[in-house]
């Protein structure tokens, strides 16, 4: 097997010559992973008079509560409180945007689980067991689940919005053919393995200290203090690191804090809540659904002309952050190509569901994967092999470079990589031979699909695109830094060393990463939207360039020497033929009185976006990337393996190739995740049914494919991001579409690649073969 | 008494609630929070411990197995008389166990949640007999991996280097600080297996027949215990107190493997993955179901009896046993009394199992022809699912491939697993290789259940897929047709 990161390393390397980035440090936990002691929340040591919440939860979808009796709940063995909305002294409102979700239900059932009530007991086990005994009346209205009944009723949880570049009307009518089509795009569940919790301790007076496992501690902060009716200068939320985010602890980890919070600060004890697995996978939102179709207008060169595409965010009963989701699906109905004069509506319908929320990629993937369903489509119909259509479709650097909100794509990297990676996979010769396979296996049949991935980088609201840091430098040389970003596992806080390390020329071993705390680095943004080492890396490597500013001037002004030529390397400082140790020189600029500590701050430039146009530069760059998947599947059953996985991605100059990689490959399996096995079920009357680990199914050892091969496409970023790196949080998730494409050019062998299948996701081994039956019945 | 090494250290447990699950005891009351809680429900595996138990051979070759399980599902009478070992123990930050630093090394972790689950899995695929010296090596290599870390999800790395951490570790002989405290751990567990009153007022564990029949007697409400792997559930999910619990895992005859030369012969406390090897031995082409059962730590807990006296309609031995013409021997602590499977699973989760009734063993006859025998099982996901649908089927031909005998056995088709004797009648006579014959028993399958629609499977799939499962074995087992490759896993 080819060696792919060493080759990658070798790059990065001589990038960051004699530098602490650009290598594959480990991740700055690992040690203490393997060995069982990164501690988690559940984990810490308990305060001596700690308590345990649960919460009561509707098995309605929707109505009015009429009447709520806990008094079994209350005489229940443990029991120390019970509280419901009416217990909440500030505001019983927790959403992050827009308003529409109560801590607990206030008065209306919205979907069904929400938490009606909690309990506070002596144990985790007496809680739980309460939580089962209220008798809560519910006058039952009649619920909706599904997009279609919810623009019937003309429900809608924000208003739609709507993107435009020339006359897609007008253009369509000329075209030389059109084509059509829909699908279903199923959601996702977050399947963080660390589910919710919080741990809230009671402090001076009305104080309260917060442990959680968060993205986002500032929210956190702000919504306990408004619950407690306090000012956020008296909570701190403090997150050392969470067992997995992907999204799901970005909102919907508050109100478990308030909760905690609430509970703890009527009590005056310390408060722990813990969701039982399959009680998190009721009450916490996941990826939306979409129900989405398109309309082409293409040459007979299969060249678009015209786009129009139609997305339907199924938001769920309220907002939390659907606005922001089905813009970044509309963003990215484009995925790499030009899409002519186009249309692009998105509606964000209202549900009784639980209120889906942010998940890796944030909607991009479920608009990406209509581009990638329209390029099927053509391929099908103008008999060109699916590579073709895409590469003659890919944005140029001529007049198709203009995407369908106005944006100039500059500096496009998916000629290059989608030819790079179709001659490293062999993909030309590996078509003949699926050929070959497919006329000569009766029952199984081999796909093989090749898909590109650009991503916008930066958070589509403009002022998320900001970060703080804190850095202090002690007296023994040893490094503290601090900012505003979360580590849930995808190394931010290992980046954030080695920048740390680099700008101070020390090692990483010198340098301690320290958990989020909202009184260190106030008014952070969440860590999402992959922005957490662009944003956060860039304010770290400002404080550091303040205190390294004061340690030059005071270096240089010994020997009578600019600061401007001070060097900070291999633990040492350098100015002209002076040399000092770092440490030295950090011990005599203490008796100096020189600061050692500063904060740092950094904004994004360059972005804006005019939601009344539809038109801006909302992203400060784009991220790229392509994979080839090869399947097999069986036309008896449905079942499917996924043989081959090539991938070629853009992290620019990558910081850590090791820690990149990781996020590639696990992006990858958990997009694959979402398309074939991850199958949300619920029951008509609102229940969800795929509610544990034993109904819903993640990828597992065995789904990683035999031969996995990721390369890094390491090329400096052009724009000017920390080192010229690239964010690579959700991007990769987005290569596993030629998974989903790979299974329909399997599925459309069977009509000799005359027709496109109607394979909605996920693509489940039932999916798979009732697409086969419906291909083989339409012969 | 509960006796047992944690780790190091000898404990003794008198008095402790009986559904204790073994995670809890380590996190809450012995404050060891490197093992996590994921799910509670034995589905993602990061709550994995390892045990280790002596092994039943003579006294002079006494060698410790080493073997993972879900501490999620566990409760403390499945670790009475062995090693517990927990992931604190095997190594830390300054001396990590070969298989942590090749964690570190392969960067396997990013959230590290999962990370101290799959420590040790590999823990104990370290400390596992490898037979990697075939020509298949590399793909044996990894098949060992993937099966021993089937048991535990990670939803960050997307396993990659997580399975090669797990080959540059497990491949060699293990030589640790536990082989070498070996001969050690080996008098400690013979010491505490000495002690012959076991168990607790709560956690009864008989270690005769009489002792189970009277504990039976003596606790009219409690409730039988083996693996755990289904009843721990009724704690943890489903928050019930389980106050006296009667464990069947200490009575030796439970335990026993007998292959005879018309039968073989399957304690009801056999451990799946122990009945693994002698059953494929006879009927190699039941590895894959065997594999796909759950994961690697459920079947190192979970026992055939449990399954099939469970009569869950989705489970997978049943429907093997049914087209195995297998027979229940049910005990009632004075007499065994011998059930045809087939009349054993009478409704929705009930046996003819009585009050004060054990299943002692499971008798599987063994075929005088070479029969042919499949069994398929299709689930979303190939590793540690339940079934949509099962489909077995064993078929005895007369020298001129005509139908001499034919058994089925299904489940996920119907209340309970379940065969199809209209099938098994109808075909008697016909000549195998006849397009015919496949063409009669696809119509008889269409039509042979009205399976239901749920979270895993619409009822019209699992239909389908019967019918379709039919042609497979039809396919896989004609000279004429047999190469057309049929499955798009091939199990080793």
């Amino acid at each position: 097997m080819r060696k792919l990161v060493e080759q990658s390393a070798v790059i990065s390397e001589n990038l960051h010559a004699n530098k602490q980035v650009g290598k594959s440090k480990r991740h700055e936990s690992a040690t203490r992973q393997v060995c069982g002691n990164a501690r988690y929340v559940d984990d810490m040591p308990e305060p001596s008079n700690t308590k345990y919440a649960a919460i009561g939860i509707s098995q309605s979808t929707s109505g009015k509560i009429s009447n709520v009796n806990l008094e079994k709940v209350r005489a229940s063995e443990g029991v120390i409180d019970v509280i419901t909305a009416k217990d909440v002294p500030g505001h019983v409102d927790i959403a992050p945007v827009f308003d529409g979700d109560p801590v607990l239900a206030d008065g209306e059932i919205k979907f069904n689980g929400q938490a009606i009530f909690a309990v506070l007991a002596d144990s985790i086990m007496n809680a739980r067991r309460a939580a089962l005994l209220g008798n809560i009346d519910i006058i039952e209205t009649p619920h909706i689940l599904d997009v279609d009944a919810a623009h019937e009723a003309t429900r809608f949880v924000r208003p739609s919005h709507e993107m435009q570049m020339g006359d897609a009307d007008k253009t369509m009518a000329l075209a030389e053919l059109t084509l059509e089509g829909s699908l279903s795009v199923g959601g996702q569940e977050h399947v963080y393995l660390e589910g919710q919790v919080s741990l809230a301790v009671p402090e001076e007076e009305d104080r309260m200290h917060v442990y959680t496992s968060s993205q986002h501690p500032s929210e956190v902060q702000k919504l306990v203090a408004e619950v407690l009716d306090i000012k956020l200068h008296k909570v701190v939320v403090d997150m050392r690191r969470m067992g997995g985010g992907f999204g799901g602890k970005e909102t919907q980890a508050a109100q478990w804090a308030c909760i905690a919070a609430l509970l703890a600060s009527r009590n005056n004890c310390a408060v722990k809540i813990r969701l039982p697995r399959q009680q998190d996978m009721m009450v916490t939102g996941k990826r939306h659904p979409f129900e989405n179709s398109f309309k082409v207008g293409i040459n007979n060169n299969g060249i678009i002309q015209a786009t129009q595409v139609i997305v339907n965010g199924n938001c769920g009963h309220s907002p939390d952050l659907s606005d922001a989701i089905v813009d970044r699906a509309m963003f990215h109905a484009d995925n790499g190509y030009y899409l002519g004069d186009s249309h692009i509506a998105g509606h964000r319908l209202q549900t009784n569901m639980v209120s889906h929320t942010a998940y890796r990629g944030f909607g991009g993937p479920q608009g990406m994967i209509m581009a990638e369903a329209i390029m099927d489509a053509i391929a099908r119909k103008t008999g060109q092999d699916p590579l073709t259509t895409r590469l003659n479709n890919l944005y140029d650097d001529a007049k198709r470079n203009t995407t369908q909100y106005g944006m100039t794509v500059e500096n496009n990297l998916l000629p290059d990589i989608l030819s790079k990676l179709a001659e490293s996979s062999d993909y030309w010769q590996r078509r003949d031979s699926i050929k070959t396979f497919n006329q000569t296996h009766a029952i199984l049949k081999k796909g093989l699909a090749i898909t590109p991935v650009k991503f916008g980088i930066s958070f589509t609201a403009k002022h998320l695109n900001q970060a703080g840091a804190l850095v202090h430098v002690y007296t023994d040389g040893s490094i503290q830094a601090n900012h505003g970003g979360t580590e849930m596992g995808q190394g931010l806080h290992t980046k954030i060393a080695q920048i740390t390390a680099n700008e101070f020329g020390v090692s990483v071993d010198d340098v301690d990463v320290t958990s989020t705390r909202t009184d260190k680095v106030p008014n952070t943004s969440p860590t999402a939207a992959s922005s957490g080492t662009d944003l956060n890396g860039k304010a770290v490597q400002n404080a550091c360039f303040k205190i390294k500013s004061e340690l030059a001037q005071f270096f240089a002004s010994q020997h009578q020497a600019k600061a401007e030529n001070v060097r900070f390397a291999n633990n040492k400082v350098y100015v002209d033929e002076h040399c000092i140790d770092f440490v030295a020189l950090v011990q005599q600029a203490y008796v100096g009185r020189v600061s050692l500590s500063a904060n740092g701050f950094y904004k994004t430039p360059k972005i804006h976006y005019d939601r009344s146009t539809g038109k801006g530069r909302p992203f400060f760059y784009f991220a790229y990337g392509a994979s080839v998947s090869e399947v097999t599947i069986d036309t008896l059953t449905g079942e499917y393996v996924v043989d081959r996985v090539d991938i070629l991605h853009d992290v620019g100059a990558s910081l850590n190739p090791a820690i990149d990689k990781g996020q590639i490959e696990g992006g990858f399996i958990q997009g694959m995740g979402w398309l074939t096995t991850e199958d949300l079920r619920w029951h008509e009357d609102g229940r969800l049914m795929s509610n544990n680990l034993a109904t819903y199914k993640i990828p597992a050892i065995g789904d990683t494919p035999k031969i996995f091969n990721v390369d890094l496409y390491d090329r400096p970023n052009t724009e000017d991001s920390i080192y010229h790196s690239k964010a690579v949080g959700e991007p990769p998730f987005m290569l596993a579409i030629s998974v989903w494409c790979a299974l329909k050019d399997a599925i459309s062998s069977l009509s000799n690649y005359t027709v496109d299948p109607q394979l909605d996701t996920p693509a489940t081994a039932e999916r798979v073969l009732n697409a086969v039956n419906d291909m083989q019945g339409g012969i | 008494m509960i006796e047992f090494l944690l780790n190091d250290e000898l404990v003794r447990i008198e008095h402790e609630r009986a559904d204790l699950t073994v995670l809890n005891y380590l996190r809450d009351s012995r404050a060891m929070c490197g093992t996590k809680e994921g799910c509670a429900s034995g589905d993602c595996g990061a709550c994995t411990v390892v045990v280790a138990e002596l092994n039943t051979e003579q006294a002079s070759s006494r060698r410790l197995n080493y073997y993972s399980l879900n501490s999620c599902v566990t409760f403390l009478s499945a670790i009475h008389g062995k090693q517990l070992i927990t992931v604190e123990h095997i190594g830390n930050t300054s001396n990590m166990h070969p298989v942590q630093q090749a964690m570190v090394d392969n960067h396997g972790s990013q959230c590290g949640f999962c990370t101290p689950g799959f420590i040790m899995s590999m823990f104990a695929l370290y400390h596992s007999d490898k037979t990697t010296n075939t020509e298949k090596e590399a793909t044996l290599a990894r098949h060992h991996v993937t099966t021993a870390l089937s048991g535990n999800l990670c939803r960050c790395t997307g396993y990659q280097p997580i399975i090669n951490a797990a080959l540059e570790a497990c491949s060699n002989t293990p030589n640790d600080a536990f082989t070498a405290n070996e001969a050690f751990t080996i008098t400690r567990l013979i010491d505490i297996n000495k002690n012959t009153d076991i168990g607790t007022e709560q956690l009864i564990l008989p270690t005769t027949r009489a002792l189970l029949k009277q504990a039976l007697n003596k606790y009219p409400r409690a409730r039988l215990v083996a693996g755990s792997t289904d009843l721990a559930l009724e704690h943890t999910q489903q928050l019930n107190a389980l106050d006296t619990l009667i464990s069947v895992s200490h009575i030796p005859a439970l335990s026993r493997i007998e292959q005879r030369p018309d039968k073989l012969v399957f304690g009801a406390a056999s451990p799946l993955n122990k009945i693994h090897d002698v059953l494929t031995q006879y009927f190699p082409m039941l590895d894959e179901i065997v594999e796909r059962f759950a994961s690697l730590p459920i079947r190192n807990q979970a026992t055939l009896g449990g399954n099939i006296a469970n009569a869950s309609p989705i489970g997978d031995m049943p429907p093997v046993m049914l087209a195995l013409n297998a027979n229940v021997l049910v005990d009632s602590g004075d007499s065994v009394r011998k059930i045809p499977i087939n009349e054993f699973f009478v409704d929705y989760r009930k046996t003819k199992l009585q009050k004060n009734e054990w299943i002692d063993a499971i008798e599987v006859p063994l075929p005088e022809s070479k029969n042919q025998i499949r069994a398929y099982k299709i689930s979303k996901r190939f590793e540690d699912d339940i079934s949509a649908v099962c489909a077995a089927f064993n078929l005895a031909l007369d020298e001129k491939n005509c139908i001499k005998a034919l058994s089925t056995g299904f489940g996920g088709l119907a209340a309970t697993p379940i065969q199809s004797s209209l099938l098994q009648d109808s075909l008697i006579g016909k000549h195998w290789a006849s397009k015919e014959t496949l063409t009669l028993g696809k119509s008889i399958l269409q039509d042979a259940f009205a399976p239901i629609d749920d979270v895993r499977a619409s009822a019209a799939y699992r239909k389908t897929v019967v019918v379709n499962l039919w042609h497979r074995f039809w396919l896989e087992t004609n000279t004429s047709t047999q190469q057309i490759a049929t499955r798009v896993i091939e199990h080793a």
